[in-house]
């Protein structure tokens, strides 16, 4: 592709991600409420979009051949647990992370 | 700039930079990566830092990147991009109330919306007598900034060096545990979040890792539509004139009494949430 083309591609994927993002706010414009199917909807979701994102970011983790997924369980069970603990976003995340690190750089190699 | 409030604007950056801190972290490193991988397509160096700019989602840019090196195919891509972030109409429909009346900074509320954008945005109140709409963009704009410069800096590293920060990533998956659980015992009803899971674990043994989140999407919407006359009488119990107060106003938690959250708007923040998403006194 010549640079040109480059650039229209990209210009057609932003304006599809910009059509997800705002289609919700054409469909139901700020003026008036929106159905109240919409309404359910936007506060029965989120739960359920959380779970997705959660499957999502493990959704290469395969737990029968290499580590068997145990880094991914062993940091989600430090993040879930200290979250729940001490109620800090922030050390729970950081935690987490460096213990997984560890684990896929020095332990499952 | 919209200044029609300029004294609240710094307090706002300053709130927002601290629930956006694991996002720095995942988005430096995954946009390092996204460079690089982009660069060793053979793409100019710029590409990955346009497609920051303009796309601004992660996933979406590795694929478009890959067409990149194909044949020149802009409908091809505007209707996989399309799919691969069908998810993002779900954000919409959760911030409909929370960006009315943003003013200017609406447009680009909605442009910068990507999963980690709404998952602080949603989850996160900025402390009491912080501009809400300030605080959300700047905790867009920051994000966005941090994708910007992973991506240019592994755009320019290019190849060059191998570096070894496997598993950094894993803050993405970090924070969105975290955020899961929030959300869980805040929500008034617990089916939501088991339906997500469930309906997503099942999609991915049928469909694989690269198939899975349309038809995920669609069975989590049935499943929801399905518990509807179950769930909206909870939901509606909550008083929630809004509908995204609601998943604050209904906590079990002890900090914040349902009945004074219920009253407010989203802006007055509850004290455990200021308390767990700036907790700067990490110790």
């Amino acid at each position: 592709m010549t640079s040109t083309q480059i650039i229209l591609t990209i210009l057609a994927a932003a304006a599809a991600t910009v059509l997800t993002r705002a289609l919700p706010f054409f469909a139901f414009p700020a003026d008036r409420p929106a159905p109240r199917y919409i309404r359910y909807l936007g506060n029965a979701l989120p739960g359920a979009t959380f779970g997705l994102l959660v499957v999502y970011c493990l959704r290469s983790v395969d737990v029968l051949t290499g580590s068997h997924g145990i880094p991914e369980a062993l940091g989600i069970l430090v993040a879930g647990g200290l979250y729940l603990w001490r109620k800090n976003m922030l050390v729970a995340i950081f935690a987490s992370t460096a213990l997984y690190m560890v684990l896929v750089n020095l332990v499952f190699v | 700039m919209h200044t029609n409030r300029p004294r609240a604007i710094s307090p706002a950056l300053r709130a927002a930079i601290p629930p956006t801190l694991p996002i720095l972290a995942g988005f430096v490193f995954l946009g390092i990566t996204c460079g690089i991988y982009s660069v060793s397509l053979g793409l100019p160096w710029w590409t990955p830092t346009l497609m920051a700019c303009l796309i601004f989602a992660g996933s979406a840019e590795f694929v478009v990147a890959s067409m990149l090196v194909g044949p020149f195919a802009p409908l091809q891509a505007f209707v996989t991009v399309f799919i691969v972030n069908a998810r993002h109409l779900f954000y919409g429909l959760s911030m409909l109330e929370r960006f009315r009346g943003l003013g200017r900074k609406r447009p680009y509320l909605i442009f910068a919306q990507c999963d980690e954008t709404f998952s602080i945005n949603y989850s996160t109140h900025p402390p009491a007598g912080v501009d809400e709409g300030w605080f959300m963009f700047f905790v867009s704009l920051l994000n966005q900034l941090y994708w910007v410069v992973g991506c240019t800096l592994g755009g320019v590293l290019g190849s060059v060096a191998a570096l070894n920060v496997a598993g950094v990533d894993f803050a993405m998956t970090a924070l969105l545990v975290v955020i899961f659980l929030d959300q869980w015992t805040k929500d008034p009803s617990h089916a939501s979040a088991v339906v997500g899971i469930l309906a997503s674990l099942v999609a991915l043994a049928l469909f694989g890792p690269d198939g899975f989140m349309i038809p995920a999407l669609a069975l989590i919407l049935a499943a929801i539509t399905v518990l509807r006359s179950h769930l909206e009488p909870v939901y509606d119990a909550c008083g929630s004139e809004s509908m995204t107060s609601a998943s604050d106003t209904c906590k079990s938690g002890p900090v914040a009494p349902a009945s004074d959250t219920c009253e407010n708007e989203p802006v007055a923040s509850t004290p455990d949430a200021a308390g767990a998403h700036h907790g700067g006194d990490a110790r």
